[in-house]
């Protein structure tokens, strides 16, 4: 409990290779820091480093696929997207592969290793690869459990998980569905929809809102892609104002799904929090978190504006 | 039973010169180049069903020059995956047969190809899968020389040799042109021999229109245990259309009809 996402992704892939002997894990040098070294010391025969090759990774686990394994491949998210982003499109997306990408140390909570490290488009270009699928878990259960999930869908499939220790809001064996939003509380006068480490600032925003007088609803959307639009939909209609906080750029994460299927099927006022269409910096990945306004209390200040 | 390469290799010749066109787009020097290679490889060297097309057991092909699609596709139909009548339909609205290979819709296809680099990879992993599973089936890989300017290849051989995959027998049909050019103008890819020896590999250099030396150094590839075989084909690009060989125009043009007219005559001559 109170652990990072990326510490249950190595516990579930793990307890994965122990129910699964088709899954096998690849990652690119970096298997002590996603985790991924967790089901390798266990599995080695299942587990092959790559090197720091990760367009080469993207591809042998596109082989492995081929041939009926169940591949997990992860580096540091913006490697893995980044600099395998072809490989992705084409050797996994575009052939239909069963592969698991999974992108660790993802947004400016990465830390002090800076912006070159921080992943902020990851969710953005991921989600607009055809066949792909986009979870960014909440907190380490739902993350073991997001785990276990995607290895029971087929198809090419994107996770995102993070570097640092959040709290925990799910109780334990909470199971995570894939493609559905989760209400994690109810209120009426706006909804906030968060993903990953800004779910329980959310809640934490709720709070003060409410304190406020302020009923907020407060949905966890670890599922970006296919997003669950008839629950958002729904929310809208409730609330009439949604307000969306990620921990990546506002251009073309979660936010704009969001805004995408609003729009469409149900106008009402958004606002985007996340990255405003900028890169991250050095320094504690807590404070940093706080630094770009990727907390509770930036959330209470657009819901002021808004409602 | 004697199987006649040449003569099926002009076959294909002949269908890749009516499929592009009919087409009016497509890559005949590149799909010529390689021709021999594949016929001996789907006629001869690989352990395939085509009724089975998915066999888990069966030998597979990652045609890493994805762009030389009309010379797998001939060999596939001739080889009876799917009606050789279909072949004319290829790059068009609804027809299986993309201008690239798509493994999802086409039969006999093991992967989906066309963009340059990334097929070496995706082999090691097939011969990574066949290894943990205990499947005896090898992975061929065939790329072209201006392909191996990707450093995803480089990855991909280093790679091979460390986890000695020697289930993956790649092929580098070396012509010598690429879009731009000669290879030795646009980028120098020589000398790719001691390139792959420096990675690792076993490495054979024959004349890839020349059967028995095809055939050779498959034989040997087979035999090679503990590292990844590579088999440099010194091949012509457009190999059996006089006008088209050796001229680099041809790598990326589809012939008029009466350019394709005078092709298929000097193919059925031979």
């Amino acid at each position: 409990m109170n652990s990072a996402t990326r510490e249950a992704y190595g516990a579930a892939l793990k307890e994965l290779g122990r129910t699964n002997p088709d899954v096998v894990a690849l990652d690119a040098d970096l298997a002590g820091s996603t985790k991924s070294a967790m089901f390798g010391n266990e599995y080695p025969d299942r587990f092959f480093d790559m090197g720091i090759a990760e367009a080469d990774m993207i591809g042998t686990a596109a082989g492995l696929a081929a041939c009926g394994k169940k591949p997990f491949a992860s580096s540091f998210s913006v490697f893995v997207t980044g600099r395998a982003f072809e490989q992705i499109r084409n050797s996994v997306c575009n052939a239909g592969l069963n592969v698991k990408v999974v992108g660790s140390h993802a947004g400016p909570s990465c830390g002090e290793d800076g912006s070159s490290h921080q992943a902020v488009e990851d969710i953005a270009i991921m989600r607009s690869l055809p066949n792909m699928t986009v979870v960014v878990p909440a907190d380490d259960v739902e993350a073991y459990s997001a785990t276990l999930a995607l290895a029971q869908h087929e198809g090419p499939a994107y996770l995102r998980v993070a570097r640092l220790a959040s709290p925990t809001i799910h109780k334990e064996g909470h199971v995570f569905e894939l493609g559905k939003g989760e209400v994690l509380r109810e209120g009426d006068d706006v909804t906030i929809v968060a993903c990953g480490m800004m779910v329980p600032r959310a809640l934490q925003a709720a709070d003060e809102l409410c304190a406020e007088g302020i009923s907020t609803q407060v949905v966890n959307m670890a599922t970006i892609k296919p997003i669950d639009g008839d629950l958002l939909v729904e929310c809208a209609r409730h609330t009439g104002k949604v307000i969306t906080i990620e921990e990546g750029t506002i251009v073309g994460g979660l936010g704009t799904a969001v805004a995408e299927v609003l729009s469409e099927r149900c106008p009402v006022p958004v606002r985007r929090i996340g990255m405003p269409d900028v890169f991250g910096t050095s320094g504690p990945g807590d404070a940093l978190l706080d630094h770009f306004g990727l907390n509770a209390e930036h959330i209470v200040e657009v819901a002021h504006e808004l409602v | 039973m004697q199987i006649d390469l040449f003569s099926i290799a002009q076959q294909m010749r002949g269908h890749i010169v009516q499929m592009l066109a009919a087409a009016g787009s497509g890559h005949p020097g590149g799909s010529l180049s390689a021709t021999d290679i594949l016929a001996d490889l789907y006629f001869k060297q690989m352990r395939i069903d085509p009724g089975n097309p998915n066999w888990e057991d069966r030998d597979r092909l990652v045609l890493a020059k994805g762009h030389a699609a009309p010379a797998l596709y001939a060999a596939l139909a001739l080889r009876g995956f799917f009606p050789v009548e279909d072949l004319v339909t290829v790059r068009t609205i609804g027809s299986y047969l993309q201008g690239h290979p798509c493994m999802g819709t086409t039969p006999g296809v093991d992967m989906s190809t066309g963009s340059l680099g990334q097929g070496l990879s995706v082999a090691n992993g097939m011969a990574l899968a066949g290894r943990l599973d205990g499947r005896d089936y090898y992975v061929y890989c065939l790329m072209g020389d201006g392909e191996i300017e990707e450093g995803q290849v480089w990855e991909a051989a280093m790679s091979a040799a460390h986890y000695k995959l020697d289930h993956v027998i790649a092929f580098v049909d070396h012509n010598g042109l690429q879009i731009d050019g000669p290879n030795s103008k646009v980028m120098t890819v020589m000398p790719i021999a001691q390139k792959f020896e420096a990675f690792g590999w076993d490495v054979v250099t024959i004349d890839g229109h020349d059967f028995a030396q095809i055939d050779d150094a498959i034989d040997r590839a087979k035999r090679t245990e503990g590292k990844p075989t590579v088999i440099v084909c010194e091949t012509i690009k457009g190999k059996g259309v006089s006008f088209m060989e050796n001229v680099v125009d041809w790598h990326g043009v589809a012939p008029t009809s009466e350019q394709a007219e005078a092709a298929l005559a000097e193919i059925r001559a031979c």
